[in-house]
């Protein structure tokens, strides 16, 4: 099981997966917006995402869950 | 004009709060919960809160900002740049409810904002444009047809786009492919249109861009113009008036399209015409921005005019200020560093808080400053902190005064772009003024190289 977490402080801008997607390793799961620039959270590893914990809207810290991937 | 609220924050705020003051003009402040400590809001006579820190619940709620200015008895609303400042639905709203907006009119704001109308109106004028489509392209096919026309690489652009964002530069037939849905779903996200057009990328080129003025009586002036090629992700990084290394023909030919492209919308109050040239000199219209822009102050510091009240007085129906060019003279040289919050080589924002901020205390240096010390650098707006402008008589002089005064500046907390300035200015292309829009990208290269040697 690998979490992805959030590397800086910022918004949810889109959520690209769904819980029971299949995901390859560099797929790009979530994308931030923080200060007027998108960030893209890729996965960094290959298997099915398991959970989702963040919302489009949703503000988040670093270093939050935003997604779950089981290998 | 007695009394004017200023819808917007941080740096710009203040600078508009600091010339309605010396006009003995009263402003009113609106902010958002994260900014309710920054200097802007103590600075105004009367400030408000307006909502969550989220942009969208905040500072682009033109409606309730308008409620208040209505409740104060403002006579005007100063929109500073980005934000509100090239909403036209803003504008016919702040006019209907009889208060004066401090900028062009609604009619023009719309017109150059959407890129498309803005390549066609100038295409009228006899304004050079940069090869590319006049219609916006609607699928892949149409663009990879009219792209292998133009010539790769393209700029494949938002048409209600601007600062950079909602444009991606494609190097062949199979980026474009790559990138054509990507950027219209952008650009229908965050400008609420998915039209996109492409235009030829101008290699080795410069920024440059002509500030203009225009009032109701019919007058339209330039005020010279200014170099804003050091760029990262197509976003200024630093600027500066004049020009380095442009002859005077080009020069010429830049303040006489600059002039005719504010003539042929009949513009009023403060604008920017920007344009692309290429290494033989050939100028191309890039766009038009119809407000104040983040770099005025060079423009400022050259001519020695408040950009700010000449906006005033324009919008309180008066002539500008100085309405024979003649009389508009340009004296010394002039920079400006914008220091951001961000890593100084991957440039990926770092938001946080500001534990010191030492801006030095050289009275010959002019600091336009949108934060305290223990402000906190928030991760919902631009990460602009501060402008370090910098007037000296000739260039020379004005960079190594830059060096010296960029050298005593001392931020913590986060992460600031000012270690770049330092490499920029060191840069030989710079020193040359010889330098293009690549200038960041090939100095990045250059240090990878080191690395691996």
């Amino acid at each position: 099981m690998t979490q992805l977490k959030s590397s800086m402080a910022g918004s949810v801008f889109t959520v690209n997966v769904n819980v029971g997607d299949n995901v390859e390793v560099g797929q790009v799961v979530m994308v931030l917006e923080s200060m007027k620039m998108e960030i893209p959270v890729e996965a960094e590893v290959a298997g099915k995402v398991t959970e989702i914990n963040a919302n489009v809207g949703d503000f988040v810290n670093e270093g939050d869950t935003l997604v779950t991937i089981t290998e | 004009m007695k009394k004017v609220l200023i819808a917007n924050r941080g740096e710009i705020a203040s600078r508009v709060i600091r010339t309605c003051k010396r006009l003995g003009i009263e402003t009113v402040a609106v902010y958002s919960e994260a900014d309710a400590e920054m200097p802007f809001v103590k600075e105004a006579d009367h400030a408000f809160l307006i909502g969550p820190p989220p942009i969208q619940q905040s500072y682009l709620k033109g409606q309730e900002i308008i409620e208040i200015a209505i409740r104060e008895n403002v006579d005007a609303i100063h929109p500073g740049y980005g934000i509100l400042s090239e909403n036209a639905t803003f504008v016919e709203q702040v006019q209907k409810a009889g208060i004066t907006f401090i900028g062009p009119d609604a009619t023009t704001i719309q017109k150059m904002g959407d890129k498309i109308e803005a390549r066609q109106t100038m295409q009228r004028a006899s304004v050079p444009v940069v090869p590319g489509t006049d219609e916006g392209v609607s699928t892949l096919e149409e663009a990879k047809r009219i792209a292998a026309e133009i010539g790769y690489p393209i700029m494949l652009k938002a048409s209600a786009g601007g600062g950079g964002v909602g444009m991606i530069r494609c190097e062949d037939e199979q980026a474009l492919g790559q990138q054509f849905d990507s950027v219209k779903n952008r650009a229908k996200m965050y400008f609420g249109s998915d039209a996109v057009f492409l235009e030829k990328f101008i290699s080795n080129a410069r920024h440059i861009e002509v500030q203009v003025f225009g009032d109701y009586h019919g007058n339209i002036v330039h005020l010279f113009e200014r170099n804003c090629s050091v760029q990262r992700r197509n976003q200024k990084v630093i600027e500066e008036s004049p020009s380095p290394s442009l002859s005077e023909e080009a020069r010429a030919q830049l303040f006489e399209a600059a002039v005719n492209a504010a003539k042929a919308v009949n513009y009023k109050n403060a604008g920017t015409v920007e344009f692309i040239v290429d290494e033989n000199e050939q100028i191309y219209f890039l766009e038009m921005n119809t407000r104040l822009q983040v770099e005025h102050p060079i423009t400022e510091e050259v001519t020695g005019y408040d950009l700010v009240e000449w906006q005033i007085e324009v919008a309180r129906g008066n002539e500008l200020p100085v309405i024979d060019q003649q009389q508009i003279e340009l004296s010394g040289h002039a920079l400006e560093f914008r220091v951001y919050a961000e890593d100084p080589i991957t440039f990926m924002p770092s938001p946080g808080e500001i534990t010191k901020l030492d801006l030095g205390n050289d009275d010959d240096v002019r600091i336009d400053n949108g934060y305290a010390e223990n402000g906190k650098v928030t991760p919902f707006y631009d990460p602009l902190i501060s402008k370090v402008i910098v007037h000296a008589a000739t260039r020379e002089e004005a960079i190594e005064k830059s060096k010296a005064y960029l050298a005593t500046l001392n931020i913590e907390g986060l992460k600031t772009n000012l270690p770049l300035f330092s490499e920029i200015l060191n840069e030989e292309s710079f020193i040359q003024g010889a330098y293009t829009t690549s200038i960041i990208a090939n100095w990045l290269e250059a240090q990878k190289g080191e690395k691996v040697n």
